[in-house]
């Protein structure tokens, strides 16, 4: 089936005005008659809870943590960008949606990048409305910083908190709203299935995480704000709790997943120190406006940092990318130091590392500017590896760090089910084969705040509300299927823990369907991946019971639902005979081993439907097309 | 490393709870504390018990979701840092390692380690956010904020909400973690309008959800991980009395 995106035509500036003037609007007297499910309170879900709680709608909250102030949202360190051209340095929306597209190796649609980089605007004036404590210039001006894959200052930031200060913000307006009644929120409380009734969405089934119970709610929409799946690398930056759940179990409802296999590897996070690692830590890219990355000229030379002279270091990404030098792109960055060091430069013991050195920034700007900029990375960096930044150069190592696929949506950021909209990372919308720094803030803000209060109003005003109540037969079924599989997880009674098969999985992914991927490795991982997952229902332990709170029970439905979606990574990646942005194919690429994308034959996005779990899943095209931009291939040399 | 653990364990809010004794062998020095629990709980779980349950979920010190007392401190014994960024080279091998939950009247525990902190959210929910709708707000640069200003509410604002000041404070005061938002919001001029308003509503529902009165014994800034300081119990005191001069009205603001 070939996909429609929906866009509306006309001139690319005019799109949204024009999609705005179509869309039907709820009187206000009838819009709390509506009940909306949102799932998710980070930045997408607390925003979108937020704002449609405002509007009057009946909003049902859910997150999986105590509070929605802890959504993982709350990580983000570096920033937020917007076009909002304050340094007056040449930054327009035209440049924001040139930026992003082409940072995104075109791959995600002009439409809704160009929405994205008009509303990047109304972002940053919302969130200082609302108390974030945005950085200031001594004149009390918003002050802006630069970041990987653009020439301008345009990135907004809150010391090195920015996600924090931004979920703080909707966070405010979302207990606001709680206050107010016109959202309920249920905290601790896990989304196992999503309900559909002919065929809408119209309800969820969840566990309640503290007494165990499995039940459903029912709406006239549901919104999934779920975040990325990027945990199935089981070492990733995501926080512990990052899942594909939510997302995944609407895929086996019938909601399309796109582009699985376009994940993205952070370049500056700390290297691993050892098998007993749970998780990695993300230093963020914003460091690289102010560090310069090297290696030793001499493979392996283990002499400390500040024994190697000037003339043997070599500034890699300087060399290779003049023109962005250590700002380069994160994919570009990513695979260059790790073919620094697979090619034996490494820096540090284990050899898998290189350095991000601050000795320069600390001559010209001094010890002070650079704490103010920074001070919580290099704190962060000194608990976790005992060194102090100040003195000798970072180590970094890429990681696994965010997931641009997601489920399919169209302009109106609704999936293929209708009544099942995706916001924020969950979604496969706006950053393409690779997303640009501070661009998923702004994504999932713009999605919340000014894009889903319009669309799913058009929806609602073609529905009668309260189609179903729980008591529906296929209300009872989801909950029933729910409980069986939680029994069966608990009945396996194996000898492996969760925590082993994920790590397991996680090596296969990171091996085989990682940085660089082969035909070779994604076939190996698509033997391996249902292996492991056979195995798993066979040998799993998960103690306890079902009837309190039980987190390796929660853990092994996260890890269950990772080992159905790993195969559907791997067979995305496979389908994909071309490299760009995060996916990397051995086999494409330019005789300088950049990457060798393929606009005549996948120039498309990849919806994957779910075909049961023993069928190879139907893939369905939606073709892109460039009507103000060149298609070109992406240079930043 | 080997180390030995004594850990709270509680089945649920009414039953009651007791230490249990736990080895904790081959401990590298560079895992965090959390880690060290994960391969405690793995050896458990290959033992057919229930593992130590504990909130966790950033591991980076930021989401506030990680809450333990360690040796009698909240987040334990290193300064400004959260159990998940603790590590394990801080303690001493062969030693002995108490592990217990947030214990105040306002956090019942739920299991283990974990407690409930909602009650931290109905504090917020009662005002402790500017009122503004989506939309319709002048542009960023409209209002000037001084540098100092922006950096006084991003110092307040760094609060975490993990309720470590709460556990520490002998009667079991939220000052600190309220000061810190009425702080935040009254360094910025978009914080203003409300102001009186909301250091009433805030510090009448610290009071109705069973949070003791604060009296200065300044624990909770020795046991906060990011370091807000007291100081800013002194201006929720002093934006406390300049609402009463104003007559403040005491409903929260919608
Ligand atoms: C360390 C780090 C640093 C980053 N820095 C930046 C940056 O500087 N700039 C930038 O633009 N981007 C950054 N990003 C990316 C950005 O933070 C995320 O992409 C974005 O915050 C995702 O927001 P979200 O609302 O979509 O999802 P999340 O914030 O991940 O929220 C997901 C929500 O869904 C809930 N949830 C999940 N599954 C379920 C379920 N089954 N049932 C119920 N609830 C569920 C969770 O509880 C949570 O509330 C960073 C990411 C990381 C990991
Ligand atoms: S004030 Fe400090 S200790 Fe208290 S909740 Fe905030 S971060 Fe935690
Ligand atoms: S786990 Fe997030 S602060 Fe400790």
């Amino acid at each position: 089936m070939i996909l429609d995106g929906k866009c509306p035509s006309g001139p690319l500036s005019e799109k949204w005005d024009k999609r705005c003037r179509e869309l039907k609007l709820v009187s206000p007297a009838n819009k709390r008659r509506y009940k909306i499910i949102v799932v998710g309170a980070g930045l997408a879900g607390a925003s979108a809870a937020a704002t449609l709680g405002e509007l009057g709608y009946n909003v049902e909250a859910f997150c999986c943590q105590d509070s929605p102030r802890r959504g993982h949202s709350i990580a983000a360190q570096g920033g937020i960008n917007a076009a909002k051209n304050y340094p007056n340095d040449g930054d327009s929306i035209f440049r924001l949606f040139h930026d992003t597209v082409k940072g995104g190796d075109f791959r995600s649609r002009e439409a809704n990048v160009y929405r994205l980089a008009m509303l990047s605007n109304n972002i940053i004036d919302q969130c200082v409305a609302q108390g974030v404590p945005f950085a200031r210039d001594y004149a009390g001006y918003l002050d802006n910083r630069s970041f990987g894959g653009a020439q301008v200052s345009r990135t907004f930031y809150a010391r090195g908190q920015t996600g924090q200060q931004l979920l703080l913000g909707a966070y405010g307006a979302l207990s606001r709203q709680i206050k107010a009644g016109s959202v309920r929120l249920h905290p601790r409380t896990e989304m196992l299935d999503l309900v559909l009734i002919d065929g809408e969405a119209k309800g969820i089934t969840v566990r309640d995480l503290v007494t165990g119970k499995i039940e459903s709610y029912s709406a006239d929409a549901v919104c999934l704000c779920t975040g990325g799946y990027a945990n199935v690398f089981n070492l990733s930056t995501n926080a512990m709790g990052s899942n594909v759940t939510a997302t995944y179990r609407a895929y086996k409802k019938g909601a399309f997943f796109a582009n699985p296999c376009f994940t993205q590897i952070h370049p500056t996070c700390i290297p691993v120190s050892g098998d007993h690692q749970s998780k990695l830590t993300l230093m963020s890219e914003s460091l690289r406006n102010d560090g310069r990355v090297w290696v030793p000229k001499m493979k392996g030379d283990k002499r400390p940092a500040h024994e190697v002279p000037e003339a043997e270091r070599d500034y890699f990404l300087e060399r290779r990318y003049p023109g962005y030098g250590n700002l380069a792109p994160r994919d570009i960055a990513s695979r260059a130091v790790k073919e620094v060091c697979d090619e034996g430069f490494g820096a540090g013991s284990s050899g898998r590392g290189v350095y991000l050195d601050f000795a320069d920034a600390l001559k010209r700007v001094g010890k002070e500017k650079i704490k103010e900029r920074y001070g919580n990375l290099f704190e962060m960096y000194e608990k976790i590896t005992g060194e102090d930044a100040f003195k000798q150069p970072m180590r970094i190592y890429p990681a696994p760090h965010y997931a641009m696929g997601g489920l399919w949506v169209d302009y109106d950021l609704q999936s293929n089910i209708p009544g099942l909209f995706v916001l924020g990372e969950a979604n496969f919308s706006d950053h393409g084969a690779n997303r640009l720094g501070a661009s998923a803030l702004m994504q999932g803000l713009a999605d919340g705040y000014f894009i889903i209060p319009y669309t799913i109003a058009d929806y609602l005003a073609r529905t009668t509300p309260g189609k179903a109540g729980t008591d529906n037969p296929e209300f009872k079924k989801s909950r029933e299927d729910v409980e069986t599989f939680t029994k069966k997880l608990l009945s396996v009674k194996g000898r492996k823990t969760v925590n082993e098969f994920h790590r397991e999985l996680g090596r296969i992914m990171w091996d085989n369907v990682g940085m660089t991927r082969s035909e070779e490795g994604l076939k190996r991982a698509l033997k391996l991946v249902p292996e492991l997952r056979a195995e798993f229902l066979e040998n799993v332990k998960v103690p306890g019971s079902g009837a309190d709170l039980n987190q390796e029970l929660e853990k092994a439905g996260r890890v269950a639902d990772f080992l159905e979606f790993a195969e559907l990574m791997a067979r995305d990646a496979l389908l994909r005979n071309e490299s760009c942005g995060g996916h990397f194919r051995a086999e494409y690429q330019m005789p300088d081993g950049e990457a060798k994308r393929d606009d005549e034959n996948f120039c498309y996005v990849a919806a994957w439907e779910f075909s049961g779990i023993d069928n190879a899943p139907e893939l369905h095209k939606e073709p892109l097309k460039f009507e103000n931009i060149e298609l070109a291939a992406r240079s930043y040399k | 490393m080997n180390l030995t653990l004594f850990v709270w364990r509680q089945k649920g809010p009414a039953e009651k709870g007791r230490l249990e004794q736990f080895n904790a062998k081959d401990i590298s020095p560079e895992m965090s504390f959390l880690e060290m629990l994960d391969t405690v709980n793995e050896g458990i779980i290959k033992d057919g018990k229930e593992p130590i349950a504990f909130d966790h979920d950033c591991r980076e010190g930021i989401c506030g979701m990680c809450s333990q007392v360690i040796n009698g401190v909240p987040h334990g014994p290193q300064e400004k840092t959260t159990v998940c960024q603790l590590h394990m080279r801080n303690f001493k091998d062969g030693g002995s390692i108490y592990i217990e939950p947030w214990r105040a009247r306002a956090f019942p525990v739920i299991k283990d380690l974990i407690v409930d902190r909602s009650a931290l959210d109905r504090i917020i929910q009662a005002g402790g956010y500017i009122s503004v709708h989506t939309g319709g707000v002048p542009d960023a640069n409209a209002v000037l904020v001084s540098n100092d200003d922006a950096d006084a509410a991003m110092d307040a604002s760094e609060c975490i909400g993990c309720g470590a000041c709460v556990a520490a404070c002998p009667n079991g005061s939220a000052m600190l973690f309220t000061a810190s938002k009425v702080t935040h919001l009254a360094m910025l001029p978009q914080g203003q309008v409300e102001a009186a308003r909301r250091v009433c509503v805030m510090t009448e529902a610290m009071t109705q959800e069973g949070f003791g009165n604060c009296s200065n014994h300044y624990e909770c800034q020795a046991a906060c991980p990011k370091g807000i300081r007291v100081q800013f119990i002194a201006k929720l005191n002093r934006e406390f009395i300049r609402a009463q001069f104003k007559g403040a009205r005491r409903e929260s603001p919608q």
